[in-house]
């Protein structure tokens, strides 16, 4: 892959990276959503990233309020949204200020002249109008007065003008749909099953997405439309999935896999919220969806629902996850699978709602009181989401722990085109409750005995109520092993947290070995986990391709680790572990195998570009050299 | 096993093996025969019974049922048993705690989980002080109360619980005291049988941090003056010689003796009316332990119940959309196949 768009005729692209940028109001998420679908359904390989402000509506026309989506289309694999856009479509002056120092050198920037005024340059900052004063002079620029084309398009119409003005980014939708020569019925028939119910939005939309179109064609400022071919894929059924959605799906699907009914307790935050909206759609699964009066009775609600023999959820991001750590801790104390999903965001604090950022692992690991080891595990991309949430369920309803299963911003939203799994491929991850009495009390009469553990896996039997016989209390406080009866001596206490902590370790026996992307033994060894296998996975290419022979494991476990990790760390020259925080991997990498790992790191809301990464490895490399 | 565990009508079959660990003379012990006791009667299933607790003295009761139970974190029992409640219909589900975990770290979940009418009886054991933590004041301490947190006296205006629960729109409001099983039974008894949320306060003494905190009004010499039944359709009456009763003026219960006033003035219960504007007066009757008070059922009325309306939307999607089809949901959204 390389950094530009080569032509390989005149209109052939092998890829191209697009944002398009606007006014959180102008609806450019919508735009690039559609853009993306249609690429999809194009046979194109696609990453996407979303960008928008935490405000819903920040005050408009201002750089506060610049919404943006990159979409990457390739007719090749391709694994990130890109480093740097092709193209820029720039709906007023505050979107072009603040993204035009993405854009590449000598690419393309599409303008809605319209929005040009005196108002909106001041408003974005402009002391000159870079139209005119050759800020633009390294780039090709398009001047389309996409505003009145608009409303030219929608006159006839019984409709504000306002509300028509509302259609200028179907406009641009057009005019790019053109350009990269997308199908269009896929669009038209969109706006009508989301606008039917209002048909003068449904006309207004319909036309200006064909004005758009027409205008690309008959304007001739664009020459011909470009082409990008269908990437080679393996055969079978796609669809375009965001990480939120995924992860819906893969609850929806653990529940039938274990076919038990699915509890998600939550409270609303950003970016995790679209899980609970997904899932909530889904009730004829048997799917329960409780929205708390806040996160801490979310994850006690999904608790209590896991006592009675739900397969049981909480989702939320790092704030909600500080809060749930004391349920958290009740759960590893009386051994009941939970699954707790953390979208992660920028923090501390409210920190960057709407931007990526992989900084809870350290939470997730060590953020509860007491010794409380639980297993991690982390989706890499929006579709691994579904087998994430599929293994983090199977984990906790085997061995009856919670387990946080991490996912971030930008997987929440990114999408990626999915070949779907066959269903009956998906393991079958169902578990025995307990119904009958299992020991002897000391007059030898036949007894429930609430921890007596699995030889093999340490689980203690989950025996729910409406079992007879097999009434039992647990609770937070320390309990006898075996009896489950609360009890303070200090051995049983020692005992008992050593037999937690043993069970969470033996899991690593029931998880895969990592597996080593390279040709193996490579003197440089980068190690990542999360959202950031696409980039470090580009990385890899192009360092390889400048002949720096580089192996990657990606890790989906994070406790315990894959067993074979030790061997694969050691007699590296170098080994780079590049994380969205700063540092939290790399400690515990080098805390359990005393490696000389060095970390990447970056926290600026926003993935690393493949560039940044083979920059940073170069670097390291050298320094240590 | 001895004979009394293998019959529900005997309290032994509702006690279970571990030894209770509450101070002698606490009067949690009277509770806990109560509950047991009214168990013997109910015709429900061990196995089908849970109790759920937060943390403090009360909390420790899932231990000593011989059913189900949930001994969690502080004040999270409410929300802990919603999600239990509301996924498990078949089941007859309790919350227990104390006026701090009720009302203090637990008030959001408390007000929260009766707003829903979540079908579940939640028994707040009202002591007035913290016990478990040795003896600071509580959300339901009076003011100028002297602990070991508060030496010059509590300033914290203190909640009134059936205020609280009326105010978030509870369907079912008691109160009961922890020397008479007799009508700690009905009470429970009247709480279990309604469909949703019902809240119970007990009055509940403790001997060691806030002993005779009730003794005005709950000491036999003192119960016919100070004591003030509520049975629905009768006017409220009470005193040694049933001279006194009770009548609304401006919105306010006020004591009166009868002699005093026209028989049409007195206040008849109704404990069915939708309006909770006659329990709110009766509940603020007396706010302190030294004005005549009332005990008994101030409210019940029927709404939906909370579990019943998650499971009739399971019901309604499955005839809507079919039952789920998981290849089906995979395929949901736009697709397209690469031969």
């Amino acid at each position: 892959m390389t950094d530009t768009a080569d032509r390989i005729d005149d209109s052939m692209l092998d890829h191209v990276v697009i944002r398009f940028a606007g006014d959180s109001g102008d609806g450019m998420q919508l735009t690039g959503d559609r853009f993306t679908s249609a690429s999809a359904l194009a046979g194109n390989d696609l990453a996407t990233l979303p960008e928008f402000p935490a405000e819903i509506r920040a005050p408009q026309g201002t750089l506060a309020g610049v919404s943006a989506f990159q979409v990457h289309i390739s007719d090749h694999d391709i694994h990130t949204p890109g480093d740097a856009p092709d193209v820029l479509v720039a709906m007023n002056p505050a979107a072009l200020r603040s993204e035009l120092s993405r854009l590449r050198s000598g690419g393309t920037v599409i303008l809605n002249d319209d929005a040009f005024d005196e108002r909106n340059l001041e408003k974005a900052g402009f002391e000159a109008d870079p139209r005119e004063d050759g800020s633009l002079d390294d780039y090709v620029v398009h001047r389309v007065n996409m505003t009145s084309l608009t409303l030219e398009a929608t006159t006839d119409l019984d409709v504000k003008k306002r509300d028509a003005e509302r259609s200028k980014n179907f406009f641009a939708l057009g005019l790019i749909s053109w350009m990269y020569s997308r199908p269009t019925q896929s669009t038209l028939d969109w706006i009508t099953a989301k606008f039917g119910k209002l048909p003068a939005v449904e006309a207004a939309n319909t036309l200006a997405f064909k004005a758009g179109h027409a205008f690309g064609e008959t304007a001739e400022m664009f020459g011909s439309p470009f082409k990008v071919a269908a990437a080679p894929q393996e055969p079978g059924m796609y669809t375009n999935i965001t990480g939120n959605t995924a992860t819906a799906w893969g609850m929806v699907a653990a529940g039938q896999l274990a076919k038990l009914p699915v509890f998600l307790g939550t409270y609303p935050i950003t970016p995790a919220s679209d899980i609970l909206h997904e899932l909530s759609r889904h009730k004829n699964f048997g799917v329960r969806t409780f929205q708390a009066e806040d996160e801490i009775a979310g994850v006690g609600a999904a608790l209590g629902a896991a006592f009675g023999g739900s397969l049981s959820y909480t989702t939320t991001s790092g704030p909600g996850v500080a809060l749930k750590g004391e349920t958290i801790g009740l759960a590893v104390s009386i051994e009941l699978p939970l699954v707790v999903i953390d979208v992660q965001r920028g923090g501390p604090s409210t920190g960057l709602p709407t931007k990526t950022e992989a900084s809870d692992l350290m939470m997730a690991m060590y953020g509860r009181h007491g010794e409380a080891p639980l297993p991690i595990v982390a989706a890499s991309t929006p579709a691994d989401c579904f087998h994430a949430a599929i293994e983090a369920s199977r984990l906790a309803l085997k061995y009856r722990t919670p387990v946080i299963l991490l996912t971030d911003g930008y997987l929440a939203n990114g999408s990626e085109p999915w070949l779907l799994p066959d269903v009956d491929s998906l393991p079958d991850i169902s578990v025995e409750f307990a119904t009958e009495l299992n020991g002897t009390d000391a007059t030898g009469d036949a007894v429930f005995l609430p921890y007596l553990r699995d030889e093999e896996t340490l689980a203690r039997p989950w025996a729910i109520p409406g079992t007879a016989g097999l009434e039992h209390r647990v609770g937070g406080l320390e309990k006898e092993n075996v009896t489950g009866n609360v009890n303070y001596d200090p051995t049983n206490h020692a005992l008992m947290t050593d037999l937690r902590q043993a069970k969470i370790e033996g899991i690593a026996a029931d998880i895969p070995e990592v597996v080593v992307d390279g040709d193996g033994g490579a003197d440089v060894l980068l190690v990542g986990w999360g959202s950031t296998r696409g980039s470090i996975t580009s990385a890899a290419e192009r360092l390889r391709a400048d002949g720096v022979a580089v192996d990657v494991v990606h890790l989906t476990h994070l406790n315990p680790f894959p067993q074979n990790l030790r061997e694969v760390l050691s007699n590296r020259k170098h080994v780079f572990v590049p994380e969205l925080n700063k540092g939290q991997l790399v400690k515990l990498l080098r805390a359990e195998f005393l490696v000389d790992a060095k970390p990447i790191n970056k926290v600026m809301g926003t993935p690393f570009t493949a560039a940044e990464l083979v920059e940073n490895v170069r670097e390291g490399m050298k320094l240590s050299d | 096993m001895t004979d009394v565990q293998l019959d529900p009508t005997k309290r032994g079959y509702w006690t279970s093996d571990q030894d209770v660990r509450w101070c002698p003379g606490c009067g949690d012990y009277g509770i806990l025969a109560a509950m047991q006791f009214l168990h013997t009667e109910l015709e429900v299933k061990r196995e089908n019974t849970a109790f759920v607790s937060g943390i403090g003295c009360a909390a420790r009761f899932p231990y000593y049922m011989s059913t189900y139970g949930m001994h969690t974190i502080h004040g999270r029992a409410p929300a802990i048993a919603t999600g239990l409640a509301m996924s498990r219909p078949d089941l007859d589900v309790w919350v227990v705690g104390g006026d701090g975990d009720m009302l203090s770290i637990g008030g959001n979940h408390l007000i929260h989980a009766l707003r829903r009418n979540v079908n579940f009886t939640i028994l707040l054991f009202n002591n007035q002080i913290y016990g478990l933590t040795k003896g600071q004041y509580s959300p339901t301490s009076e003011v100028g109360k002297v602990t070991k947190s508060t030496p010059m006296g509590s300033i914290d205006r203190p909640f009134n619980p059936i205020s609280v629960a009326l105010g978030a729109g509870a369907t079912f409001v008691a109160r009961t005291h922890d020397l008479d099983r007799k009508h700690m039974i009905e009470v429970f008894r009247r709480a279990h049988e309604h469909q949703g949320a019902a809240l119970v306060e007990i009055y509940q003494n403790c001997n060691v941090f806030n002993d005779g905190a009730y003794n005005a009004i709950l000491k036999r010499d003192n119960r016919s003056e100070m004591m003030v039944n509520l049975t629905h359709g009768e006017p409220i009456l009470f005193g040694a010689e049933n001279d006194r009763g009770v009548i609304i003026e401006n919105g306010k219960a006020l004591v009166v003796k009868i002699a005093d006033v026209d028989e049409s003035e007195l206040v008849v219960h109704d404990e069915h009316v939708e309006d909770p504007a006659l329990a709110f007066a009766l509940g603020n009757l007396s706010n302190d332990n030294f004005t005549p008070t009332p005990f008994g059922v101030f409210r019940s009325v029927e709404a939906p119940e909370y579990g019943a309306g998650v499971t009739n939307q399971l019901l309604t999607a499955n005839e809507e959309s079919g039952p789920g089809d998981l290849g089906a949901l995979l395929r949901s959204g736009a697709t397209w196949t690469v031969e």
